[in-house]
């Protein structure tokens, strides 16, 4: 858990972040959205202090980050940038090992950690171990900066913009990969992007930020249905919000349950990972009223309907 | 009468373009001089001593008829590879050849022209010998870089080369030539020479790293230095060599005068002292400038990176970006190790030893043969650091893909 007690950070008359005070719960991915120049990128460095706050303090899991040197606090914070940073002078096994071997591992112990991030990322070790970054493509250079920043096991991982370099297609597979990997390795994970969507696609809270303040803290849907003021609702897009709060949910949740006869479907069937805006695209597209969920296997979970998802885009 | 062959080619080429395409133009450019050296220009000069100007000799009065015959033909053949053929391993075997070729007719004529037990006598190579060797050595580059060797066989070129040249020298097949007959009378002056040299080329350099290096990297770390500091850098490069060992002269003799141990570790108004001082301001700004230029090189995020990973300032200088700049560092360091080799010459003025000593003895004495023992190695010293440290660089910069 990181408890950020109103954090500060002023440069001579102008303040990047007024007073930020926020919980971010242990295992789940936050997301900070806010235009450029709005301090979200200046409070995510001050979390593993590569910018100094002026005032306020940061506890992860009841511990002041003051409390050790900044590049130790940093070695146990996973760090991901913008177009990677990667090191261009060493193999990718050599990048994925940097913190662990600042940390003293053997060489054991990195070689299998990093055989298993690759795999976990998708990229046969084999192969890719011992290319140079400039080998890699965009995507892959991504993975590999993600898996260089879960090489410790960092219980946190900051993300700033970690994919504003990549184009819309291999974005999203990007986006699903993270969610994979926090499934998989129960990293609290902090994002910053200034795009809403990705915000609602990764976030299990976003925090909008607006000139330094936070403007409001919690889950997407109720960002959505009860925004705290007109920035975020502007933010949050007004004149799609029904949409949105509908992309929130999945089919697995919102399905119905069976009806006698819904064994042999001969309409739609859509995974229980579908989002409800799917759903509704996909019947309204089809001109069809019903769509079976089923699950990875095949077996229908549920049904849904047009009447079912339409009462779900309503706030309450 | 067969060297018209030589000519040939020219006339046919310049009336009719179609024939010009299959012409290779650098080796037209080359045959010409070559042409020329070897036609028009005498290939070596006979003195009756030292210091007396040479009478011109031509290949055909200084060889016996089937040696200048043969040494025409080798030519001729050399021409017609450098104008036709385009494989850059065939043209470079011609021009090794040639030079072969030349350099034997050099060392055959000077034992031919010297009376047996003979002194006095000087056998110079000629304007034609010279243009013959520089075009030849210009084709045999040329047909390397075409080659597009890796840095390795660069350094492994460089090392035969030298090694042939120094067994050649080594077995006395150029005893009887001038610049040897120089070297006969000088060896251990020239051993001395030599050493004095490098001494003050590499250690200037040293010195010169050792305060430009964290020079470089403040002037990085910190932007309002960087005008400021490259501009007297700047202005130290423009004060001419021998002005600038003039102005050492009087604090460094005065400092000698006045400390005791100034004078005891060697330091004087003249000599090696100002020398090394010169060249080691002269090395300060090209690693200064590379060593920001590199530096600058780093991408912003890599840095940014290190530092996000836990790095500490002193690792992630060290192990990112001095890593990252150390090819920019060294093509800086390049740059000042040949500007020296070349300056070191000039330092003889002041006192400072080196193969300067017989330039300006030579010039002195006008004895040209003593200028180009002074100058031969000192071109040879220079080519061999900038192909070294080319090679070097190379290596480390070498970007995957």
């Amino acid at each position: 858990m990181i408890v950020i007690e109103s954090l500060t950070k002023r440069y001579g008359a102008t303040t990047a972040v007024d007073a930020v005070s926020m919980v971010i719960e242990r295992n789940s991915i936050t997301v900070i959205v806010g235009t450029s120049g709005s301090g979200k990128s200046t409070l995510l460095r001050m979390i593993n202090r590569l910018i100094e706050p002026t005032s306020g303090r940061v506890l992860i899991d009841g511990r002041d980050t003051e409390s050790e040197p900044g590049h130790l606090l940093r070695r146990r914070i996973g760090y991901v940038i913008q177009g990677h940073g990667l090191f261009p002078h060493r193999t990718v096994a050599e990048n994925i090992g940097t913190v662990p071997r600042l940390l003293g591992w053997d060489e054991d112990r990195i070689r299998a950690r990093t055989a298993r991030l690759l795999e976990a990322l998708q990229l046969d070790p084999t192969l890719y171990a011992q290319k140079y970054p400039s080998q890699l493509s965009g995507g892959q250079q991504q993975r590999v900066g993600v898996a260089r920043a879960l090489a410790a096991e960092p219980a946190v991982l900051l993300m700033d913009e970690p994919f504003g370099a990549l184009d819309p297609i291999i974005r999203e597979k990007a986006q699903d990969d993270l969610l994979d990997i926090q499934r998989k390795f129960g990293t609290t994970i902090v994002l910053v992007t200034h795009d809403i969507d990705e915000a609602f696609r990764l976030g299990d809270r976003v925090a909008v930020m607006s000139e330094g303040r936070l403007m409001q803290y919690d889950r997407p849907e109720v960002l959505v249905t009860r925004p705290a003021d007109p920035l975020v609702a502007r933010m949050t897009g007004s004149a799609e919000r029904a949409m949105r709060l509908l992309s929130l949910t999945t089919a697995g949740e919102a399905a119905l349950p069976l009806m006698a006869g819904d064994g042999a479907p001969d309409g739609l069937v859509v995974p229980t990972s579908a989002s409800l805006r799917e759903v509704l695209s996909e019947l309204l597209w089809r001109g069809s009223d019903r769509a079976i969920v089923a699950d990875d296997s095949g077996t229908p979970r549920g049904h849904l309907t047009v009447a079912a998802i339409l009462a779900r885009a309503r706030p309450g | 009468m067969s060297a018209r062959g030589l000519l040939l080619p020219r006339p046919a080429s310049a009336q009719d373009r179609p024939a010009l395409a299959g012409v290779d133009r650098l080796g037209a450019l080359l045959t010409l001089a070559g042409a020329a050296g070897l036609l028009l220009l005498p290939f070596v000069a006979f003195k009756a001593n030292r210091i007396l100007p040479g009478d011109p000799r031509g290949l055909a009065q200084v060889l016996p008829m089937w040696a200048a015959l043969g040494c025409r033909v080798t030519l001729a053949a050399v021409a017609g590879v450098a104008l036709l053929v385009r494989n850059a391993l065939v043209r470079l075997a011609a021009a090794l050849a040639g030079i072969v070729a030349v350099a034997t007719a050099l060392a055959a004529a000077a034992n031919t022209l010297t009376p047996p037990h003979d002194v006095i006598v000087r056998i110079a190579p000629g304007a034609g010998f010279w243009l013959l060797l520089a075009a030849l050595g210009l084709l045999a580059t040329d047909a390397i870089t075409r080659m597009r060797p890796g840095p390795g066989t660069r350094v492994l070129l460089l090392a035969a080369f030298l090694g042939v040249t120094a067994i050649a020298l080594a077995h006395g097949a150029f005893d009887n030539v001038s610049v040897m007959r120089e070297y006969a009378v000088n060896a251990s002056a020239f051993a001395a020479a030599a050493r004095q040299h490098i001494l003050l080329s590499l250690g200037s350099l040293g010195g010169a790293v050792i305060v430009a290096l964290p020079l470089g990297i403040l002037c990085h770390r910190v932007p309002r230095l960087r005008p400021g500091v490259l501009s007297a850098l700047n202005i130290i490069q423009t004060v001419p060599s021998i002005a600038l060992f003039g102005i050492l002269m009087a604090p460094l003799g005065a400092l000698a005068a006045h400390v005791p141990l100034a004078a005891a570790v060697g330091i004087r108004g003249i000599g090696a002292a100002p020398a090394a001082l010169a060249l080691f301001l002269y090395s300060l700004l090209p690693i200064v400038a590379n060593t920001v230029a590199g530096l600058k090189r780093v991408s912003p995020a890599t840095v940014e990176a290190a530092l996000g990973m836990g790095m500490t300032r002193w690792q992630t200088l060290l192990s990112v970006e001095l890593v990252l700049a150390l090819p920019v560092v060294l093509t800086g360091i390049r740059i000042v190790l040949v500007q020296n080799i070349g300056l070191v010459t000039v330092a003889a003025l002041i006192g400072g030893g080196g193969f300067g000593t017989f330039v300006f003895g030579g010039i002195g004495q006008a004895a040209t043969d003593l200028v180009l023992l002074g100058a031969i190695p000192t071109v040879v010293l220079a080519f061999s650091a900038a192909v070294l440290l080319d090679a070097l660089i190379e290596r480390l910069d070498r970007v995957p893909q």
